[in-house]
């Protein structure tokens, strides 16, 4: 029934090896469908040319301006037609998983019908922004792969100038260092700005993501426009037990070259065991009858090192929240910029508190929106206006653990320094 | 108009992962307050209840076939409990309740051709983009030169012998949608774009392509009489941001277009805080279809990485100890003036101090 197989020599060189081969798929798609057969076909060209072949176009679904990436194929005869009829039209569907991206295969099993019977067949799990991508099918069958997947619970991810799809860790569901719950702030954050992200009018992307705590997987502080980031305000937790266990495992040296060390701070110490009661900025926890581990939690920065070390001996404490940081991204223009610190911390645990997160994410589009200039990213509206403007556009209090120390440049229009102190000191009564 | 009008989508947002997510996870989500690393690609975590949860990884080729989902799938409901995540660099996790499914699970996975690993202080999947297979301005591919990678640096992924872990990127052109990492591997172009003057000015917006050059090189002209944009090559940097925009701008060369190698960046706060990757090699040759050149520099940087990283070290941190004229000593890869920052902001990387190292 299919079309007989291109030679793909230097493709066939990719089935070779232990790793899983993604030829050796499409070759597998090949078998019963056209489109993977002119797909490797032109895949091949690209790979023996040294060229890409795809270009961009304007494709979409009913109701949405985003969420589909058009391809249309570039490798043409002399008359103009295509090389590769049956991949002429290859583009992607960009959908958003459930949040922290858990799967039944009863799931998975729907998503692959619907893509084997609209589609190529070929999805990946997942793009760069965390999107499923159905990638390959024709002009014609974008609406109806697009309904059917709607059907079952699934909508578009964003593309183009406008709010992406967003990414969170495992988090609560199966991490010890969780410190709120990231599957629920993704979802109000992303769920309650969906025009933003169907019905592009950003002046660029705009990206949020959520991570459980500071190790940050997903990524968000580097990868997103507004990262949200968990954290605790109150002392580590310890477990004694799992201390004096991790200790028995390993022993001295290992304790301080591994943990000791390695706090970027020196807020960890090793104590005699003496019976005493702590102060109260201090965790201690007993590593053998003869010594304790002891943090100064003052002087700690919730790096999260001597908790990844050992697990569960040291835990994140029970005041928890989160740090929001604005204006990750990558090279263009400006070159990359790392999230900066604007909420030190906010609670983030009853319906008040997500609705603050809410908010504050709305404020910050809005900042954007209107404020940004085309194709230019928030951390880089920052970088032009400075974050003391940002900071008043969207109404943040300033506060030293925004930056790494004070200005070094008299540079600055102080006039109003008395009214600036006095604002800073009613706003740290009111607090 | 005998088409009916399609109907509006139900604009569902972001699905709610819970009635996808093991039982397990859902009754102690939130719960959780102990993990700990039996075997590389198994994990174990503990909910305060004592709940214990067994989480297999293994990694897949991203791009997968239906055939490929449906056969984990299959996995998933024999060996496992039916349910499967994907981590943010696309291995697939198995979760099981009970431990005497880990050993059968793992054997299942391996038979099939997934590779059981990458936790811990193993080399991770890489982070990859679409390349020569999706993506509209690649200079390269991606899954290629994954699968390239992966293949050879199998047993960094199935082993956990490195001081910390790896996080590995690749990028089709300079805009690294592959991201940061501890070792990057980034397209870097070598020549100012080729323009096609006869389409310049049906195809691109001329302003906007004007404001997207980071060292303003490009400027309207009129060529042959028509409307369209030239390129100071002195000041231009070969970035390519103006292909995107305005692809009569072609930047990609089979030749010209190089790949570099960038090492030193994490995004997580542990220790040092997160840092940016650095570029350490450049000039390396597109070689498809497995890209050996590239695959050397990586291999070389990794086997000194953990011939003397300690535990605990990621490559920023085994760079912060022992400084960059001993990475690039022990490496043996050569320091140019390219590696000199001039951007905006390179004062603050470079020495500042009379602090050498020999």
């Amino acid at each position: 029934m299919t079309k007989k197989m291109h030679e793909t020599p230097l493709l066939d060189e990719l089935e070779k090896g232990p790793w899983p081969s993604f030829v050796t798929g499409l070759k597998r798609l090949a078998q019963e469908n056209d489109m993977a057969v002119d797909l490797l076909g032109q895949l091949e060209a690209s790979y023996r040319n040294k060229v890409g072949y795809w270009k961009g176009g304007t494709v979409g679904v009913y109701g949405y301006g985003a969420g589909v990436i058009p391809r249309f194929t570039e490798l043409k005869d002399k008359d103009g037609k295509a090389v590769f009829p049956e991949a002429a039209e290859f583009h992607t569907l960009r959908v958003q998983p459930p949040a922290g991206m858990h799967y039944s295969t009863d799931v998975l099993r729907k998503l692959c019908d619907i893509w084997q019977k609209r589609g190529s067949g070929l999805i990946a799990f997942h793009g760069q922004s965390g999107d499923i991508m159905f990638q390959g099918v024709s002009t014609a069958n974008v609406q109806p792969a697009f309904d059917d997947l709607n059907a079952i619970g699934f909508d578009l991810g964003g593309a183009g100038a406008a709010m992406r799809t967003s990414m969170s860790c495992v988090g609560a569901a199966r991490c010890e260092m969780s410190c709120y719950d990231e599957q629920r702030a993704l979802r109000s954050v992303i769920n309650s700005n969906l025009d933003e992200m169907h019905r592009p009018s950003l002046p660029y992307k705009f990206k949020f993501k959520f991570s459980g705590c500071p190790n940050d997987c997903v990524n968000s502080i580097q990868r997103s426009d507004m990262a949200t980031i968990g954290t605790w305000r109150d002392n580590i937790r310890t477990d004694e037990k799992l201390a004096r266990d991790w200790y028995a495992a390993h022993g001295m040296e290992e304790l301080i070259d591994n943990v000791v060390t390695r706090c970027p701070t020196k807020a960890i110490r090793i104590r005699r065991a003496n019976g005493e009661a702590p102060p109260a900025h201090v965790s201690r926890v007993k590593l053998d009858d003869a010594q304790c581990l002891e943090i100064d939690n003052h002087d700690c920065v919730r790096c999260m090192h001597c908790l990844n070390v050992m697990p569960g001996a040291l835990l994140p404490g029970g005041e928890r929240g989160v740090s929001i940081l604005i204006g990750g991204k990558g090279v263009l223009k400006i070159g990359s910029t790392m999230g900066i610190m604007v909420v030190p911390f906010m609670k983030l645990g009853s319906d008040e508190d997500f609705e603050k997160l809410q908010e504050l994410a709305r404020k910050v589009l809005d900042f954007f929106a209107e404020n940004a200039l085309d194709h230019e990213r928030v951390g880089e509206t920052i970088e032009r206006i400075g974050l003391a403007n940002f900071l008043e556009a969207v109404d943040l209090p300033v506060d030293p653990n925004m930056v790494l120390y004070p200005r070094m440049n008299p540079y600055v229009r102080t006039d109003d320094w008395d009214e600036q102190v006095e604002k800073v000191r009613s706003g740290q009564q009111a607090a | 108009m005998a088409q009916a009008q399609p109907k509006m989508p139900v604009e569902h947002g972001v699905p709610d992962p819970m009635s996808t997510m093991h039982p397990l996870m859902k009754r102690n989500y939130g719960k959780w307050v102990y993990h700990s690393h039996p075997k590389p690609g198994v994990l174990m975590h503990r909910a305060a209840g004592g709940d214990e949860i067994w989480t297999v990884k293994a990694g897949t080729q991203r791009q997968m076939d239906h055939y490929t989902v449906r056969k984990l799938c299959d996995i998933a409901d024999r060996y496992a409990d039916g349910y499967v995540r994907f981590t943010t660099r696309s291995n697939i996790e198995f979760m099981v309740a009970d431990q005497a499914k880990v050993e059968p699970l793992i054997q299942a996975l391996q038979k099939e051709g997934f590779p059981v690993g990458g936790t811990a202080n193993s080399v991770s999947m890489i982070a990859h983009t679409q390349g020569w297979l999706h993506c509209d301005i690649p200079a390269t591919d991606a899954s290629g030169v994954v699968k390239s990678l992966m293949d050879d640096l199998y047993d960094e992924f199935v082993k956990c012998e490195m001081p910390n872990r790896v996080k590995l990127s690749t990028s089709c052109c300079e805009i690294n949608c592959g991201g940061q990492a501890d070792i990057a591997i980034i397209v870097q172009h070598t020549k100012p774009p080729k323009i096609n003057h006869d389409l310049v000015a049906n195809v691109c917006e001329r302003p906007a392509v004007v404001a997207r050059c980071p060292v303003a090189a490009i400027r309207p002209a009129l060529v042959n009489g028509r409307p369209s944009l030239e390129v100071d090559e002195k000041k231009c940097v070969c970035c390519g941001a103006c292909y995107p925009p305005c692809p009569p701008m072609q930047i990609n060369d089979p030749e010209h277009s190089k790949i570099a190698i960038w090492v030193g960046g994490k995004n997580s706060n542990a220790r040092i805080r997160p840092t940016f990757h650095k570029l350490v090699a450049s000039g390396l040759p597109n070689n498809p279809p497995r890209w050996p050149e590239v695959a050397e520099v990586v291999k070389n940087i990794l086997r000194t990485y953990k011939a003397d990283g300690r535990p605990w070290e990621r490559m920023s941190d085994w760079i912060e100890r022992i400084g960059w004229p001993a990475f690039f000593k022990k490496t043996g890869l050569p320091f140019t003036k390219y590696h000199i920052d001039d951007w905006r902001g390179s004062r603050y990387t470079l020495n500042a101090s009379a602090h050498i190292r020999f």
